[in-house]
């Protein structure tokens, strides 16, 4: 029987204003089902989102939802989760989203560990605006800002948040709903920062210029530059070049959570405990 | 009211303040002279339960502060001109999205990096209008040590009751003076709070900016099963984008109106030494705010040993600006002079509310405060 997506849906807000045909609803169906999957309760979850195509993901599903300002969910989620650490949070956003204009606080929602569910979806351009080259349009390509070729190199999004110190760091593509539900349910129950690098067509605003007018060829070529992590590792490394490996990237079960590490500093102050010192932590510098 | 005598910095002041009065978070990042208001409450915050957290830049520091909100906590960030540059954009997502929190602004010289371990009152133009659009910030200033105390406090409740961010304006000089304040015990406070107004019916029935046409957004702490929406864009009773054209207009209308309507509320105003103009010839109207409002008081006394009958009117709430008060007076003294940290900040307000040109001013902006004897020097100048 088919999935009912009902409960979990603003149906009065359907359609989308997503264009035919766009990754955008596939992934969001993988996460009403990967939230259904690890048994929360829609008020306890809060689903933010930022600016762009996918800023609208959080006014279609019936959570505590924000809309923020440009780059700034990660951020905002920190100040959701830290002042209800037991509920669930969940930052949707897009690749200038997370990448550009927000760089800076997905660099250190990682670093922090905190028990945040990121989810990039990766669809290597400025879609809503037209067309301008985001931090992850390939080098070459054509965008209504760069239109001679986009020169500026590109960021490979999960290794930034493998960098960053992300403790679950996973990449998918929207063409397997269910292997990316799957690692959705993976990520959303672990204790710690959560990155989910997923991969979507936009084939009205990057495809139509670059040779992938349908969304079937756009999705080709995201099939054709992205490879299970296991078949990827036994590339020569001329090979991995224009490959992204997909799957669980990164899982350590070992950091320790920034809100479980601030009960720390809240008992320190309280006088239950010592005050925190190097000797609490295994990485010492 | 019961009070307390507390020995303790303007900066320290707003820190406590914060926490007697409920606060539960605190977004930030390091900036001078603000940056002791986050040293103490990060001490204070976990203390009491709640948490502080250091951002990774100003945009961080309010866009953790208003997620916190958002979801029903009361929240503080604290910063200094610079940082409420970076934080604009955020406020503007407050004041439409109407979420309440409170900013503390220890001002210090500008524009850009200008004067940082320096007093100025650069940044009471700034307050009244932070982020682009319409909508009417509601700027409260600190005019001694304790009221970086008492002035929190009221903007926490007002925050709350306005549905709105509240600025607290003060000073380096204040910021960093160690002294003695008298201000209300915890007790007084805690009496004193007025929380957010909350929606207790069906969820279903429940419509967070569906109010009436003058009154703030009743928005329900998250978790609670009254799921809704907050969003920047224009939107409805129900906090979705919406392009439709009254819904656009009476949600711009309404958090003018919200404010505009109110202002009895927001008011509040010392008059020093007043009570006995009368309109003659030779009455000298100071006005000034803030830390400078010390120096005037000073100076005021001064003037009077030396037969000039001087008095100062100094507005507490800054924006929405008394207006009524301002014009009673400034229609009644011939000679008014404006003492700031800044060029013209608040005497182009006063010009324009009292509808006269010819305001004195005694202005400084290199970054030391102005002591009584220049204010009692530029009296005598003008008179």
């Amino acid at each position: 029987m088919a999935y009912n997506y009902d409960k979990y849906l603003r149906l009065e807000k359907m359609p989308t204003l997503w264009c035919w045909g766009c990754g955008d609803g596939v992934i969001l169906k993988a996460v009403i089902r990967a939230i259904e999957k690890c048994g929360w309760d829609q008020n306890d979850v809060c689903v933010i989102s930022g600016i762009g195509c996918s800023g609208r993901f959080s006014s279609y599903v019936d959570f505590n939802t924000i809309h923020t300002t440009h780059g700034r969910t990660v951020a905002w989620a920190t100040g959701v989760k830290l002042a209800n650490p037991d509920k669930h949070v969940i930052c949707v956003a897009g690749d200038g989203d997370a990448l550009a204009i927000g760089g800076n606080h997905t660099i250190h929602g990682c670093r922090r560990n905190i028990d945040i569910n990121m989810i990039v979806i990766n669809n290597f351009i400025y879609g809503l605006t037209n067309s301008q080259t985001s931090p992850t349009t390939p080098q070459g390509m054509w965008t209504v800002s760069q239109k001679a070729g986009n020169i500026d190199p590109t960021f490979d999004a999960a290794e930034l948040a493998i960098a960053s110190g992300a403790s679950f760091v996973a990449r998918e593509t929207m063409l397997d709903p269910k292997k990316l539900e799957r690692v959705l349910v993976k990520g959303f129950q672990h204790n710690g920062f959560s990155f989910f690098d997923i991969m979507s067509n936009c084939h009205i605003n990057l495809g139509r210029k670059n040779k992938m007018q349908s969304a079937m060829e756009n999705l080709n070529w995201i099939d054709s530059i992205t490879m299970p992590l296991s078949k990827y590792e036994k590339l020569s490394s001329e090979e991995q070049l224009n490959i992204f490996p997909t799957g669980v990237l990164k899982h350590d079960t070992e950091a320790r959570e920034y809100c479980d590490m601030y009960e720390d500093i809240k008992a320190a102050q309280q006088g239950k405990r010592g005050l925190v010192t190097q000797d609490d932590f295994k990485k010492k510098i | 009211m019961e009070t307390r005598e507390i020995i303790s910095t303007g900066n320290d002041l707003a820190a406590i303040a914060a926490v007697d009065a409920g606060c539960e978070f605190f977004g930030g990042y390091p900036i001078t002279p603000s940056s002791e208001v986050m040293h103490t409450i990060s001490d204070l915050l976990p203390k009491a339960g709640g948490a502080a957290i250091q951002m990774e830049d100003e945009i961080a520091g309010i866009a953790a502060t208003c997620g916190a909100a958002m979801s029903g906590v009361r929240a503080l960030t604290a910063t200094s001109g610079p940082g409420v540059s970076l934080k604009a954009e955020n406020l503007g997502l407050a004041q439409m999205a109407e979420v309440p929190l409170v900013l503390v602004n220890v001002m210090r010289g500008g524009p850009s990096t200008g004067l940082p371990t320096r007093v100025s009152q650069g940044d009471v133009r700034q307050a009244r209008n932070p982020s682009h659009g319409d909508y009417r910030s509601i700027t409260l200033c600190a005019g001694n040590l304790a009221e970086c105390y008492t002035e929190v406090v009221r903007a926490f409740n007002l925050a709350d009751r306005f549905m709105q961010p509240v600025i607290v304006l003060t000073d380096e000089t204040l910021g960093h003076m160690h002294g003695k304040a008298m201000i209300p015990t915890v007790e007084e406070v805690k009496k004193g709070i007025v929380p957010r107004k909350t929606f207790d019916g069906a969820p279903e029935d429940y419509r967070p900016y569906g109010v009436g046409e003058d009154e703030p957004a009743v928005l329900n702490p998250m978790f609670k099963g009254y799921r809704y929406h907050f969003t920047g864009l224009h939107h409805d009773a129900m906090g979705f984008p919406t392009e439709e054209i009254e819904t656009c207009r009476k949600l711009i209308q309404r958090l003018e109106d919200k404010v505009m309507n109110h202002t009895e509320e927001l008011e509040l105003n010392e008059e020093f030494m007043l009570d006995d103009f009368n309109g003659e010839d030779g009455e000298v109207l100071i006005i000034a705010y803030g830390s400078v409002s010390l120096s005037a008081k000073e100076a005021i006394r001064h003037l009077r040993e030396q037969g000039i009958k001087a008095g100062l009117f100094r507005p507490i709430t800054l924006w929405p600006s008394p207006a009524t008060r301002i014009k009673h007076f400034t229609d009644m003294v011939k000679n008014v002079i404006c003492v700031e940290l800044n060029i013209r900040q608040y005497t182009e307000e006063v010009e324009r509310v009292s509808g006269r040109l010819d305001i004195e001013g005694l202005y400084k902006v290199n970054g030391r405060a102005i002591s009584p004897y220049e204010i009692v020097e530029k009296v005598k100048e003008v008179f």
